[in-house]
């Protein structure tokens, strides 16, 4: 973290936001407000570079030529490669998820280099969209509870040796390979599919990141009152829903 | 001639009656205005109906994410001024409904017609507009609709030929892509209050740049065309320069915006600013929107939106504080079962009002107030939010299905 503020990058609004994805900034920053942490946010267009002196980077979801569109332009910066290679956080949703790994299949239908920071690859499955709710046991070395999103994509994303699963699907087509696994980290790089925004329903994953970022392993208590609510209504939603 | 009685070959005749027929029934069992089963059974039985239908009519086509239930009465009501309408009012804007309000109307002699984005293309193809009205593309239901650029696409490759005036939005980047392949459009600043859907340039990706009302793309030169008709703020200016003033009962920017692309369609036939304008200070609420109802009490003003453009040009129109606010969301079929677009709406807008909460996805809002920092009440019904709103008018603002429960609710 830099002396006065945490710094928090959203990679690519104009191109990476079509799926509420702001919501993830909104309650990264709103949870550090509420502990009294001082925060700035740095929304980075498409035409500007990736400042690499981030402390968390945020990266979401898009159509598949924006998609495009940002794998260019993120592979031309090399913004947050070099981001990464000193250590900063980066919390990618869906589209975004496919960017960070080393190779998925484009808008025109051939493969597109990713930026290789997460090891994971893409492809696009040819049966129906995965949309709905889904319900996850997030990797028990991070100490979450269950992840709840709602997924609507056409990815399949194998994982690499290098990276782990996010999360064991309970409910929902995740990875969409089959192998019931849900999103993909290493170290301080996270992906999943899970909209909804993440953050909202899983609002201790917000909390996951800033203490990755202030080196603490704990954070003053806030009101999970709403946070909670939602994430029952949800989680109850995802096992009701047909199969 | 007027009128399309008289050209209907018998198989098209008969495919009305049955299809009347099935709406009789439909609504005889309860099950809505019978508009879209009779359109069905009618096409089933004549698929040219709807083309066979439009032949004699002078037909303009009403298309957008927003305000097309709206625009199209605008237009309606203008157009009225020169002969009889035939109209699908009631917002049934697909093949089936179109096909239905069209056979509804055997002595009009012009359609105007609301139609689905999604289905714009194929309809211009059946009925052979005189004009199109674009209004606006932005995101919508994204967990079953097409991807917003697609929509544009679609258009652009639909309309290439057509031999409609087609009127459209110089102030919506994608709408202005979509249109500018048509061979004669009249461009209006209309504005766009949401602008997240076009940051990159429809046409080749790059990254548009807005300085002030301006746009245009860095890369390959796309640019904003330019307007001959123009909202500028309560005033619609007509290309000789004249400004003429919007004095509509309907509130907000929009539909100043949706008025002035409602007078171009009508000058499109002859009708002049100054009586298409004094036609459309009639309408009060459309299908139910901006409708003050009376409930427990109390004074209820009922706003729909649907979408995150929708939203933004909501708060704009909405009593400023204290007025309390009732904001209701569902997610089921027709909203779009994804609610991750709340997080779109900029809702710090409602600082200040008293906030109650209802709907399936009460929950989800209230998270989204949560942190935008709000003062908020999560309410059980609308009588319990009644019940505990301050004094003043109550401004509800509700997404489709949530502000067909209301109507009902409130006995609307």
């Amino acid at each position: 973290m830099s002396e006065t503020s945490l710094r928090l990058v959203w990679v690519y609004p104009d191109l990476l936001s079509t799926y509420g994805d702001q919501g993830n900034a909104l309650v990264v920053e709103r949870r550090a407000q509420q502990r009294h942490i001082p925060v700035s946010r740095i929304d980075v267009r498409s035409d500007q570079a990736v400042p690499t002196s981030g402390d968390i980077y945020l990266i979401g979801g898009g159509e598949d030529r924006p998609q495009r569109l940002a794998a260019e332009r993120l592979r031309r910066d090399g913004g947050l490669n070099r981001a990464v290679a000193n250590g900063a956080i980066v919390f990618s949703v869906c589209a975004g998820y496919q960017i960070l790994g080393t190779e998925f299949v484009n808008d025109l239908g051939r493969p597109e280099p990713g930026l290789g920071i997460l090891d994971v690859r893409s492809i696009r499955n040819d049966g129906p969209r995965h949309v709905g709710d889904i319900l996850a046991d997030v990797d028990e070395r991070l100490g979450l509870p269950p992840l709840t999103g709602f997924e609507n994509h056409q990815g399949n994303t194998v994982i690499g040796p290098s990276a782990r699963p996010l999360a064991r699907l309970r409910y929902g087509n995740g990875n969409g390979t089959g192998d019931g696994t849900e999103g993909a980290w290493s170290d301080t790089v996270f992906g999943t599919y899970a909209h909804g925004p993440v953050m909202a329903r899983n609002p201790l994953f917000a909390d996951m990141l800033l203490k990755l970022a202030l080196d603490v392993h704990a954070l003053p208590p806030v009101d999970e009152q709403w946070y909670e609510a939602l994430r029952a209504e949800r989680i109850a939603a995802a096992t009701q829903q047909p199969a | 001639m007027a009128g399309n009685s008289g050209p209907l070959s018998p198989r098209a005749k008969l495919a009305v009656t049955a299809g009347k027929a099935a709406a009789a029934v439909s609504r005889a069992a309860g099950r809505g205005s019978g508009s879209v089963i009779g359109g069905k059974v009618a096409l089933k039985l004549d698929p040219d109906l709807l083309a066979r239908l439009a032949t004699h009519l002078d037909v303009v086509l009403v298309s957008a994410t927003n305000g097309k239930t709206t625009t199209t009465r605008l237009i309606a009501e203008a157009l009225r001024a020169s002969g009889q309408v035939v109209s699908n009012a009631l917002g049934a804007n697909m093949p089936a409904g179109i096909t239905s309000a069209l056979a509804g109307g055997s002595e009009a002699r012009y359609g105007v017609i609301e139609v689905d984005e999604k289905y714009l293309a194929g309809v211009a193809r059946d009925v052979t507009p005189k004009a199109i009205a674009l209004l606006n593309l932005s995101r919508d239901q994204l967990d079953r609709a097409a991807e917003t650029r697609m929509l544009a696409e679609r258009w652009r490759e639909g309309l290439s030929g057509t031999d409609a005036v087609v009127v459209a939005n110089a102030d919506d980047p994608l709408v202005a892509w979509a249109a500018s392949s048509c061979p004669t459009v009249v461009w209006v600043a209309a504005g766009q209050e949401w602008k997240d859907d076009a940051w990159s340039c429809p046409s080749c990706g790059g990254v548009l740049q807005r300085p002030g009302d301006d746009w245009y793309c860095g890369d390959c030169g796309f640019r904003r065309p330019p307007p001959t008709w123009a909202l500028s703020g309560d005033y619609v200016v007509a290309p000789d320069g004249v400004a003429w003033p919007i004095q509509l009962q309907l509130p907000g920017r929009a539909n100043k915006a949706n008025a002035a692309t409602s007078a171009a369609v009508a000058a499109v036939f002859g009708v002049a600013p100054k009586v298409a304008l004094e036609r459309m200070y009639a309408v009060q609420a459309v299908a139910g929107r901006y409708d003050v109802v009376p409930y427990q009490g109390r004074d209820l003003r009922l706003l729909l939106a649907k979408n995150p453009a929708g939203w933004l040009e909501t708060f704009s129109l909405i009593d400023g504080p204290p007025a309390p606010v009732l904001l209701s969301v569902n997610a089921r079929g027709a909203d779009g079962t994804d609610t991750s677009w709340l997080w779109d709406v900029d809702y710090t807008r409602l600082a200040g009002h008293p906030i109650f909460v209802i709907g399936d996805r009460k929950l989800d809002l209230a998270v989204r107030l949560e942190v935008a920092g709000l003062d908020f009440r999560v309410c059980a019904d609308v009588d319990e939010a009644v019940r505990s709103a301050p004094p003043g008018r109550i401004e509800v603002i509700a997404n489709y299905t949530a502000f067909q429960d209301l109507r009902r609710a409130v006995g609307n």
